[in-house]
């Protein structure tokens, strides 16, 4: 990749990761990639190109579906995820899915200290109330929800609510957060929303971004990966793939011919 | 153009039919509803709820002396809840579990022969419930007939509307739901049982009221487990009234024929407040 990469930045080392759907049928092919610490990389590629199912299987969210087939390894500071328990991976990697999904039977507060009161971690009133606040303030949702918090079925429109998933997330205090094209049921306004509020949460997580759109993988990644059929055929800092790519196909799908 | 016209008297001649055919289709049932409060109402008093019912020897020696009949179905009220509660306890739980599996794992051989159990079950007639109560309870149990074994026949009725209405409200719920909870490392267990199911409460709950609506006017299963009780009867284990069985006992007894009216009109309320409690749930606490 041109530079040379000190170790201790490497948030994810992916290793030779296939993933098949149906026996022989590849979705991913042998991806090789370090993913850096504190950095928005981005994941390109057109429909079908296998950019989800690697996102998915970071926190091992393939396992819902038995027939799923996974070889190779990612390993997270030195600890291959797939070797440890899920809960334990899943705590660690958060993951903000295409549809904004807060759950419907809990207040936006619950919403955001889910992860703790899910996973049994007790909190004292006062520590609750600090991460809620915090946290929404993170994603700059509190001054929009603050009247609000303990309400159940307040009718948040999608950015709000998909907002209100990232600082689910985050309130876990992942090491790496994943995104699978968190702002493609989104408005402009609330996209551009979400994009700051990315850019600003990359000091203390590392990023990961499943995007369709090739303009905002321009706007707030450092990285990108370019995906095609399964294969990983480019990863390069942004701005190098965006003005000067390796291969013809990156700059095919880049400027439009396909995808 | 004529040919325009024509076809548009067929149309409203097309509409009027069906209103008719509704008319005809409403008529029987609003004339039970009629018939029920016209003959029914005017027993609905206090006593009608605080007393057990009459004997037919009270019923004699009031009709003799050309006094009213005095007595209420208290007992029927009470063996109605008593019955039909323990029933509850017994397939709501059960009931729930087996609809969580059922739409947890809809692949599997298992489930399809569970579900095709279910389905069988739904469509034995309520007296086989009966006999088999009877068999397993009456004779092998209780040493006689009694309200529990009328609680077991009625909740193997109502189980299989709580496993339908359960798989069914768990299948609406998204899976994206799922995937967020377990996202965040949360255990199977708890997805299930913290996150999908309250996200699925409205549908659940509505099912549930409405499989004991269905079960709480059954009267042919109780005949062969409850019998029936001329007092107030507290021990599951003894023979105890019930609102349909207190029905039957009227009708059996020419002296008591107001009482199945009024009867009949308390149950068919109880049905219909049942009923309206379920849409209503199903409505307030629908999630979108």
């Amino acid at each position: 990749m041109g530079n040379t990469i000190n170790n201790n930045n490497i948030a994810l080392h992916i290793e030779d990761l296939s993933i098949a759907y149906t026996k022989d049928k590849y979705a991913v092919k042998g991806i090789n990639a370090d993913i850096y610490k504190n950095t928005i990389t981005a994941i390109m590629g057109p429909s079908g190109c296998g950019k989800s199912t690697l996102l998915r299987a970071i926190n091992r969210m393939h396992e819902l579906y038995p027939e799923i087939k996974v070889t190779g390894n990612i390993l997270m500071k030195d600890q291959n995820i797939f070797k440890i328990n899920a809960m334990e991976v899943r705590q660690k990697i958060g993951m903000v899915f295409q549809r904004p999904n807060p759950f419907p039977s809990m207040s936006i507060y619950e919403n955001v200290l889910a992860g703790y009161s899910l996973n049994g971690i007790k909190l004292k009133k006062e520590e609750k109330d600090r991460i809620v606040q915090e946290v929404l303030e993170d994603v700059g949702l509190w001054e929009e929800v603050k009247d609000t918090l303990h309400k159940k079925r307040t009718a948040l429109s999608g950015g709000q609510q998909q907002r209100l998933c990232i600082a689910r997330s985050i309130a876990m205090k992942p090491d790496i957060l994943l995104l699978d094209e968190p702002t493609s049921a989104l408005d402009p306004i609330s996209t551009s929303k979400i994009e700051e509020l990315l850019m600003k949460l990359k000091d203390k997580f590392t990023i990961v971004i499943v995007t369709h759109n090739m303009s905002q993988a321009a706007r707030i990644s450092e990285y990108s990966m370019f995906m095609y059929l399964g294969d990983l055929i480019e990863y390069d800092l942004t701005k190098k793939m965006f003005t000067n790519p390796n291969d013809k196909r990156t700059e095919q799908y880049l400027t439009g011919k396909f995808g | 153009m004529n040919k325009m016209k024509y076809r548009r008297y067929k149309d409203k001649a097309f509409l009027y039919l069906m209103f008719l055919i509704t008319i005809i289709a409403i008529t029987p049932l609003a004339s039970i509803i009629f018939e029920l409060v016209a003959k029914g109402f005017n027993q609905l008093n206090i006593s009608f709820f605080t007393e057990v019912a009459p004997t037919t020897l009270d019923s004699m020696l009031a009709k003799s002396t050309g006094n009213p009949v005095k007595g209420g179905i208290a007992n029927g009220i009470v063996g109605t809840l008593q019955i039909v509660g323990i029933a509850s306890l017994m397939a709501i739980p059960l009931g729930v579990f087996v609809g969580i599996y059922l739409a947890e794992n809809s692949n599997k051989k298992f489930s399809t022969l569970v579900s095709f159990s279910t389905d069988l079950l739904a469509g034995i007639p309520s007296i086989v419930y009966g006999i088999i109560a009877y068999a397993w309870i009456v004779i092998k149990i209780t040493d006689g007939y009694s309200g529990f074994a009328g609680s077991v026949a009625l909740s193997i009725m109502m189980l299989p509307l709580v496993i339908r209405s359960t798989e069914e409200s768990i299948k609406m719920i998204p899976a994206s739901l799922k995937e967020a909870s377990l996202a965040l490392g949360t255990s199977y267990r708890k997805t299930i049982l913290r996150v999908i199911l309250p996200s699925a409460m409205s549908g659940l709950f509505t099912g549930i009221l409405l499989s004991i609506s269905r079960v709480i006017g059954e009267t042919a299963p109780l005949i062969l487990t409850a019998l029936g009780s001329q007092v107030i009867n507290l021990d599951i284990t003894k023979p105890t009234s019930a609102i349909p069985l207190l029905i039957w006992e009227f009708y059996n007894d020419p002296y008591l024929i107001n009482m199945i009216w009024s009867s009949s009109l308390f149950l068919m309320l109880l049905v219909l407040i049942f009923n309206i409690s379920a849409k209503q749930i199903s409505k307030r606490w629908a999630i979108q």
